[in-house]
């Protein structure tokens, strides 16, 4: 058996654009997505996966960017906040973090919106522990996730 | 619902000034667009990785680089021993011993904590600068490790040979005559220990700088997140052998700081060595688990031999105590928290003979450094334990006995034994509307409820200051040679050529809504919208727009910063007026500016001129102006309070300016089987006086309880006996998540401060309030499972779960002494 290769290419649906690209072969896909990409509205905020900073949409399920190599989504469709708004107008969610002061420094912001995105896709109108179930794997150190919470129940159209 | 926001008792005429605007910051961060200093590239930029101790206390023998620099990709390396040629160490502020400390960019000889950064290496890419790392060979021969500070105090291992002592000060403050009023005491409560805990607020973008060397000019441009860049310069320059003016701070969004982005001279020196060295833009990004191992702790502070006077009636009437303070190994900033305390003396009562006996020593630890609350919060816990303490020890009810001892609101301004005032508030006030939030009145029925459910149910209280608008001539009560005393903030208003307004802060937002709040008081000044009002992002020291003290830090932003706004605001609106009076040839007395105009009160239609007019005819059309009247549209203004000069004998003076007030109420139940401890019941109430966007303040309330209720029940920063880092990472360092938080209830009020510029106080550092009502709490719930008296600031479930198998352990620290 030969040596084991060191890089590999690969291609990627990102924010509807195809994308080929050649990676190491232990590269993490946050890294790809904000260093080769330079989508750089994905954030790192550990080295432990647990702070949700670089949640992106894989096959339109919320991942921690940080967590794989990119070479594992080779032929996937990745989401990222950018393409969250199409034209600069935000969507509901986005407007609603703003209406109801859901941010402060706006470093998890990304992530959060993310997260919550994909909960208000499978689940519209969620209440408030729903959630807070979805956003536990997303760390703010600003806002003590009251005016998430309220955010996102309101973009759901109910109230927290 | 989960939140409930009263309204201001006090209403005063404002525009936009008092109403929740919506942050326009938000736009571009909802849309991933802010921009972090790890968002910004440069062409041949290289990536720097620390090499770090992983021991807590050694010589280090030798350092071999040679097999990381035959990697392919790697640019370079930096060691101490290059360091110490460089550079000089930083200055101390400390007498001696701590003034005695040489303290530099990697570690010189000898490692003195987990994770100090022995050297630095370069690469072209982040995982190469890792793997060259690890072919850094480093030798170390292991010594004794100091992780306890009362150990320390032994001096029988003695971190800094130069200092020949771990104590980096110590000094004894004493106002009034507390001998005597505890010789008058009906009641001595005497509590032989208390410790406060070490965590910090971790922010969760880490540290970090992109720095690039101009060969030509000899300046460095450092693209970071210091959020206190003015005293970053004064610590870097001197030991980079270079003038201020070579240091060039620029930022943009910083993702969080809480303080723990005020010492970063020592990563920055190496980056600005590493540019120099290496002729290439270099990069550092702090991973989480050398933020939590080696960046900035909160100060671990022990509270020794407290006595407590105490009347029949239930006044108190002083305090004394030992406190001991542990910073970790280098001191840095923290001389400061040394007497930074002293800015809440009393706490929120009215005693008035206090003796602190303080200490401040080094262990092998991480060094500590400003974190939300600095200093404040370990001596506000202190005393609000004592209130707590004594009420149980002397069945006071805990309600009663703060009123009975708050300051009052008719006292105010109140002067504090040590020569501070207190500005305004209503003590009483904010913790009526804290109960009503909780329905305090229900608290024995629910009690009986949970018990009914095997279930012990607690009630608790944290009342507590957020002092803000620091006199930096406090530091002169350390070290009477310093050269520091006062403060200041600039800002710049212009009004441009098309009519825009730009406004240029010295301030280092972090989250905190600058942009929104400046052109709130902007837009009320100049008579146009905030949307007309564009204050730049972050700060630049090109800009001058920056004054010595320029940060975000200590709550000050609504006094200074603000201050310097406002100052600068009106300065263009005087250019403005003039400008139109002479113009529209009416009186300056007949011009207003309103809705975007300069126009004649009451005058036709046509005689106002656009903001744009005025602009163009400075700018570009201003041929016809008469040669004595120069209006330049553009103003640069240093708002410098007032504090007077403090005395280093008495260690008098006033040290900071405002006193926000949080009064926090909390209701937890405890499963005596294991020790955990559930919020039920949570109410903040806040009053900061004028509230400039209510909405960014209460959003500051809610940040800063969740920092209290994440260090209240889980978040420490725990070593074993080698000084090994136990809680290194989020993973370990569980801070609150969206499941942890229970709902919050929030209350404000308003008591305008008389000294500010706008009568609003700075905030968002109230959140040890959490940490004080949850104790409290805590020891309320336990009351009827054997009386434990809560003694640590930090209280996760094992550590309940102790005082509930040996309360009689805990209860031996206190003693009553009734006459």
């Amino acid at each position: 058996m030969g040596a084991p290769a060191r890089s590999r290419a690969i291609s990627l649906e990102v924010n509807g654009e195809q994308i080929e690209l050649e990676v190491a072969a232990r590269r993490l896909l946050v890294h790809v997505i904000r260093d080769d990409l330079g989508l750089t509205g994905t954030h790192v905020g550990c080295d432990t996966g647990n702070c949700g900073a670089c949640t992106i949409h894989l096959d339109g399920e919320p991942v921690k960017s940080c967590m794989m190599l990119a070479v594992q989504a080779d032929g996937a469709k990745i989401g990222t906040i950018e393409g969250l708004a199409g034209d600069g107008e935000l969507t509901p969610l986005q407007q609603a973090f703003n209406t109801h002061h859901a941010l402060q420094c706006g470093y998890c912001t990304p992530g959060m919106l993310m997260s919550a995105t994909a909960l208000l896709e499978r689940n519209p109108h969620p209440t408030e522990d729903e959630v807070r179930y979805a956003l536990q794997g997303n760390i703010c150190r600003c806002t003590g996730y009251v005016n998430i919470v309220e955010a996102v129940v309101a973009a759901g159209g109910g109230s927290a | 619902m989960t939140t409930v926001t009263e309204q201001p008792t006090t209403t005063l005429k404002r525009g936009y000034v008092g109403q929740s605007i919506p942050r326009r910051e938000d736009k571009r961060l909802v849309q991933g667009l802010g921009t972090f200093f790890d968002d910004v590239r440069r062409h041949g930029m290289g990536y720097v990785h620390f090499v770090r101790s992983p021991y807590a206390h050694g010589k280090i023998i030798s350092i071999d680089v040679s097999k990381a620099l035959e990697l392919d990709g790697v640019y370079g390396t930096l060691t101490g021993d290059e360091v110490a040629i460089h550079t000089d160490p930083f200055f101390e502020m400390s007498v001696e011993p701590g003034g005695n400390i040489k303290d530099y960019a990697l570690a010189v000889g000898r490692v003195r904590h987990m994770g100090e950064p022995v050297a630095a290496v370069c690469a072209a890419t982040r995982e190469l600068a890792r793997d060259a790392a690890d072919l850094i060979e480093v030798e170390y021969d292991s010594l004794p490790v100091l992780v306890d500070a009362e150990e320390s105090l032994k001096d029988e291992v003695v971190l800094h040979d130069e200092a020949g002592s771990n104590v980096v000060w110590s000094g004894v403050f004493d106002w009034g005559d507390v001998d005597q009023a505890l010789a008058e005491a009906d009641h001595v409560v005497k509590i032989d220990r208390l410790h406060f805990h070490r965590f910090s607020s971790t922010p969760l973008e880490c540290a970090g700088a992109l720095v690039e060397y101009d060969k030509g000019t000899g300046e460095w441009t450092l693209t970071c997140n210091h959020q206190m860049p003015g005293i970053g310069a004064i610590w870097m320059a001197p030991a980079l052998r270079t003038g201020i003016d070579k240091l060039r701070f620029v930022t943009h969004d910083i993702g969080g700081g809480f303080g723990n982005k005020i010492c970063l001279h020592p990563q920055y020196v190496v980056l600005c060595l590493m540019a120099r060295k290496l002729g290439r833009p270099v990069q550092w990004t702090e991973w989480r688990t050398d933020q939590h191992t080696a960046n900035a702790h909160g100060n671990e502070r022990t509270f020794l031999d407290v006595e407590v006077a105490v009347k029949a009636d239930g006044t108190m009437t002083g305090f004394k105590v030992k406190a001991l303070d542990d910073c970790g190994a280098f001191p840095r900033y923290e001389p400061l928290g040394c007497i930074i305390w002293a800015q809440v003396t009393p706490g929120l009562y009215g005693w008035r003979n206090i003796r602190v006996d303080f200490t401040q020593v080094c262990t092998n630890k991480s060094p500590a450094s400003p974190n939300r609350g600095y200093s404040r919060m370990q001596h506000l816990w202190l005393t609000e334990r004592i209130i707590d303490i004594v009420a149980t020890e002397l069945g006071l009810d805990p309600v009663e006995v703060r009123k009975k001892n708050y300051v009052k609101a008719e006292q105010m301004p109140y002067e504090t034994p040590n020569g501070c005032f207190y500005d305004s508030g209503d003590y009483a006030a904010a913790l009526d509307i804290a109960l009503d939030l909780i329905d305090y009145g229900s608290i024995e029925e629910r009690r009986k409820e949970a018990a009914s459910r095997g279930k012990l149910l607690g009630f608790g209280i944290g009342s507590t200051l957020d002092s803000g608008t620091n006199n930096f001539g406090q530091s002169t009560l350390l070290n009477p040679d310093l050269q520091f005393s006062g403060n200041n903030e600039a800002a710049s208003v212009k009004l441009d050529i098309f009519g825009e307004v730009v406004v240029t802060l010295g301030t280092v937002p972090q989250g905190q809504g600058h942009e929104t709040t400046a052109a709130q008081v902007v837009a009320d000044i100049l008579g146009c919208p905030p949307e007309q009002v564009n204050v730049r992002r972050g700060h630049d020291t090109w800009f001058n727009s920056h004054a010595g003290f320029s940060g975000t830090y200590a709550s000050q932003f609504a006094f200074t910063g603000l201050g310097a706004v406002k100052g600068a605001a009106e300065l263009v609106r005087e250019d403005m007026v003039q400008l139109a009076a002479a113009v529209l040839q009416a009186p300056v007395e007949a011009i207003e500016l309103a809705d975007g105009f300069a126009r004649i009160k009451d005058g036709p239609e046509e005689a106002a001129l656009p903001f744009m007019a005025l602009g163009a005819i400075v700018n570009a059309n201003n041929a016809f102006l008469p040669p004595d009247f120069n209006p330049t549209l553009n103003h640069r203004y240093v708002c410098r309070p007032y504090f007077g000069m403090v005395d280093t004998e008495k260690k008098t003076g006033q040290l900071t300016l405002t006193y926000a007030t949080q009064i926090h109420a909390a209701v937890v139940e405890i499963d005596p089987e294991t020790g955990e401890v559930e919020i039920i019941d949570y109410a903040a109430v806040d009053d900061c006086g004028i509230r400039i966007n209510p909405q960014i303040v209460e959003g500051q309330v809610h940040g800063a309880t969740a920092h209290a209720i994440g260090a209240a029940l889980s978040e420490e920063f725990v070593y074993d006996e080698d000084g090994t880092l136990l809680t290194a990472n989020f993973y370990d360092y569980h801070v609150p998540h969206a499941m942890d938080m229970p709902p919050l209830k929030t209350g404000a009020m308003e008591s305008p401060s008389p000294v500010a510029p706008l009568g609003a106080k700075g905030m968002g550092e109230g959140g040890g309030g959490g940490i004080h009502c949850l104790g409290a709490a805590i020891q309320n719930a336990l009351a009827a499972a054997g009386n434990a008296i809560v003694y640590d600031s930090c209280n996760p479930p094992h550590r309940v779960w102790s005082m509930l198998q040996d309360p009689e352990a805990t209860r031996a620290n206190v003693e009553v002494v009734s006459k």
